[in-house]
């Protein structure tokens, strides 16, 4: 059975510097300042989100209260690409596959709680401060899978529904499965992507484990020191469908998804992580490709790793990080929205960090590599490229 | 060998289970067709102020303090143990393929919480996350890859592995994930597997403020009820069900004995409601006959439903009128494992695959007991409280989840 192609039809997208398609183009072709604030959770410094017209997304309050930001974001920007698809006739038929962390806990209960019993011991009395506390809409804000819930009540998308976790990972191979059932024919339309919420302390807790994160004032990526990650809340989400489907209901095609590809090596020595995605570049790319959106984290180790696989790949590079910081699970279907952008408009981006190379604005590429080297682990390349019209 | 779509038939090969019932797949189907209960007082930790305090829980060798994913992982890593060696593939730590795995959501819980206070002198939020400096374990245990990569890095698995969460529905999904990746050729090989250690004082009250668990406190055994006129709620519970899946021709030339197939999957999400299904059953419905559509057979081939039967009210209902919406008047004898081992949230649909691959095996039903006073709205034949012998080629299992994620698993016999 030959494969179907498989194209991108619709981006929904959501960082630090907006919303859409237009705001993203218009500041990232020209160049453009990141979106700060140091303050709030200092010493570590978060790429704010816009604000966001809800209403315009989830029209029932209703819907809204039983979310808390992060799946808010995430079923904001899954209306979004279904819009830029013009695809809301298509939902019910339409699969899902989001990439997903977890909801926003309570922390001022939390807080509440430990200043109580950090040094109490004494299991009852947390079972009746939670049993008091706890709020009962709270549990289903939580939950990884009422993303993907919510997109499905909202939006009405029901062709099916699965959640992936595993943080950078997680989002790449939401999309490369998405893909791959595309074009073996599992249905004509999918929608995939991922949000990640910045702006809250449960997540700076965990990531701060691994001494991952950069402290103090912002800098771009290339330009910190001591590699670490800032992060940037963002959403991405996409509407693939095969070439086929697209065409024969008249849809714009923003470019095509080549092909996308994943690993993950223990990463037990130093260059097994390169190696990984340079053993992936091959199948995903096998006449090179014309640019680059570096998935790059900033956490120690995958930075090192990125920068060896990167000089070998002849292309200039874009960093996204520099400047929305780094998304987790919104990051890769993030960058693969901007590469599909790009090859949309006709154009690249002005260089996003230090270390990216200007390019002549006349120079459009023609096949985008996206790169996803997880702060922990896992490899994922996938590539794009211009579609004719 | 092909299926009716063209596409290679996924035989398992090996399978492995962990409940409150046992250790292993011999104990735990042995007691399931005794009808017996896993459900129990919880003594874990404290029960004080909880409206629940059963749940079929399992005991792991010294599991003092430890957290959730610390413990689906060793539940996991049984389960997998057992599947990988009936099914004598690969050698040691190397696995010839992917790793599928279904879990719960992971976050911090509350002795890191109260660890990291404690060192900090400070309950914050901030001062945590400046003392957790340096604490790489509080990191990768709570990462949600940190499970996946542990579990393919002992069993030398390729490739990422996939986590993936579809609330009560996520070990069918799991599985579905391996069929597919079978039946599209990206492998020969893999392991599909749902675990859940989501009992824990947080997530017991998370339930109970949605009045979805069964509060009959005083006789654990009798606690789940499902399709029974007094249900009242599901009972929380933990476990592991694991399975070697395999490209049938590549099994039958390494000379792997065939435990069955998964001849087909299906699935359908709800738009209606959070934590409830749309009274038109269109979802699980779908999902039921994409399922027997994708294993190309018609509902009179199934000659029995494993059922989600979780016993909340709601849930049984509508799965009642599912069934009748597809299989009509004659509908299958359907039974719920849920009756004895409680719903095992994200290992359910990966332990009813493996309880339904068994069923055809012994040509045995395995009960739903605590069936005291039929429900006069549940019409069907649900096994009631005894197993019964019965000629079974073609088994349909069902998972429901919250979120409306639905998926129904088509197991099947060797063919002939």
């Amino acid at each position: 059975m030959t494969p179907r192609d498989v194209v991108i039809t619709g981006i929904g997208l959501v960082t630090a510097l907006g919303e859409g398609p237009e705001a993203h183009w218009d500041a990232l072709s020209a160049g453009t300042a990141p979106v700060v604030d140091n303050e709030t959770y200092a010493p570590w410094p978060v790429h704010p989100l816009p604000p966001l017209t809800l209403d315009r997304q989830i029209p029932k309050k209703g819907d809204q209260r039983q979310m808390e930001p992060w799946q808010r974001l995430g079923t904001y920007a899954a209306g979004l690409a279904i819009d830029d698809a013009n695809a809301r006739g298509l939902v019910e038929d339409m699969h899902l596959i989001v990439a997903a962390g977890g909801g926003e806990r309570d922390l001022a209960l939390d807080e509440q709680v430990n200043a109580e019993l950090a040094d109490a011991n004494n299991g009852a009395r947390l079972n009746e401060l939670l049993a008091t506390g706890l709020r009962p809409t709270l549990f289903l804000a939580q939950l990884s899978n009422l993303l993907a819930g919510n997109i499905s009540i909202v939006h009405g998308v029901t062709g099916s529904s699965r959640t992936f976790m595993g943080e950078e990972s997680a989002a790449a191979d939401a999309l490369r499965i998405a893909h791959a059932r595309l074009a073996e024919g599992r249905g004509g339309i999918a929608l995939v992507g991922g949000a990640m919420t910045a702006q809250r302390w449960d997540l700076l807790l965990l990531y701060r484990g691994e001494d991952g994160l950069w402290q103090g004032p912002h800098r771009p990526l290339s330009q910190r020191g001591q590699p670490g990650m800032v992060l940037g809340g963002m959403a991405g989400f996409l509407v693939l469908e095969t070439e086929e489907h697209a065409r024969t209901r008249g849809a714009r095609i923003l470019a095509r998804l080549d092909a996308v590809a994943s690993n993950a090596t223990r990463r037990a020595a130093p260059g097994e992580a390169a190696t990984s995605a340079r053993a992936l570049l091959p199948r995903v790319a096998p006449q090179g490709v014309d640019a680059v959106i570096s998935g790059a984290t900033g956490a120690p180790g995958a930075w090192e790793e990125e920068e060896a696989f990167l000089r070998e790949v002849a292309a200039p590079v874009r960093r996204p990080a520099s400047l929305i910081g780094h998304g987790v699970e919104g990051a890769f279907p993030t960058h693969v929205a901007l590469a599909a952008l790009a090859l949309h408009r006709g154009g690249f981006y002005a260089p996003m960090d230090p270390a990216d190379p200007a390019m002549d604005p006349e120079d459009a590429p023609a096949r985008v590599l996206v790169t996803g080297f997880g702060q922990w682990r896992g490899e994922a390349l996938a590539t794009l490229s211009r579609a004719e019209s | 060998m092909r299926d009716h779509l063209g596409r290679p038939l996924v035989a398992v090969t090996g399978i492995g289970a962990v409940t409150s019932l046992g250790f292993g797949v011999k104990d735990n189907w042995s007691r399931l067709l005794a009808g017996q209960s896993g459900i129990r007082r919880i003594t874990r930790f404290p029960t004080d102020h909880l409206k629940t305090t059963i749940a079929g829980t399992v005991d792991l060798p010294n599991d003092e303090g430890l957290t959730s994913p610390v413990r689906v992982e060793r539940m996991a890593g049984m389960a997998i143990e057992e599947a990988v060696g009936e099914a004598g593939i690969g050698s040691k730590g190397a696995f010839p393929g992917p790793l599928f795995l279904g879990m719960p959501p992971v976050e911090v819980e509350w002795p890191t919480r109260f660890d990291l206070a404690r060192r900090a002198h400070d309950p914050s939020y901030a001062a945590m996350t400046k003392q957790a400096e340096g604490r790489r374990d509080v990191y990768e245990t709570f990462l949600y890859g940190g499970v996946g990569e542990r579990l393919a890095a002992r069993f030398g698995t390729r490739g990422a592995p996939i986590s993936v969460t579809t609330a009560c529905a996520t070990g069918a999904t799991a599985i579905q994930l391996g069929v597919e990746a079978i039946q599209r050729g990206e492998c020969d090989a893999c392991i599909a597997l749902g675990a859940d250690s989501t009992v824990q004082p947080e997530a017991l009250i998370r339930f109970s403020l949605l009045s979805a668990l069964s509060t009959r406190n005083d006789d654990p055994a009798k606690a789940s009820r499902p399709f029974e006129k007094n249900r009242a709620g599901f009972v929380m519970s933990e476990g592991a069900g694991a399975l070697v899946l395999e490209n049938y021709e590549t099994a039958k030339a390494r000379g792997a004995t065939i435990l069955g197939l998964v001849s087909g999957a299906g699935e359908r999400a709800d738009n209606f409601h959070r934590t409830r299904s749309n009274p038109d059953g269109r979802a699980i419905v779908g999902a039921m006959r994409n399922a027997l559509a994708d294993a190309g057979l018609e509902p009179g081939d199934i000659s029995y439903v494993n059922g989600h039967g979780t016993g909340t009210p709601e849930n049984d209902k509508m799965e009642n009128f599912g069934m009748r919406a597809v299989f009509g008047e004659s509908a299958p004898p359907i039974s719920s494992n849920k009756s004895m081992i409680g719903h095992t949230l994200s290992a359910a649909g990966a332990l009813e695959a493996v309880f339904s691959l068994l069923t055809i095996r012994d040509q045995r039903l395995p009960p739903t007991i605590n069936h005291d006073e039929p429900d006069p709205s549940i019409t069907l034949d649900v096994v009631p409280n005894v197993a019964r012998d019965a000629t079974v080629r073609h088994v349909l299992s069902n998972s429901f989840g919250f979120g409306g994620q639905n998926v129904c698993l088509v197991l099947s016999a060797e063919p002939a």
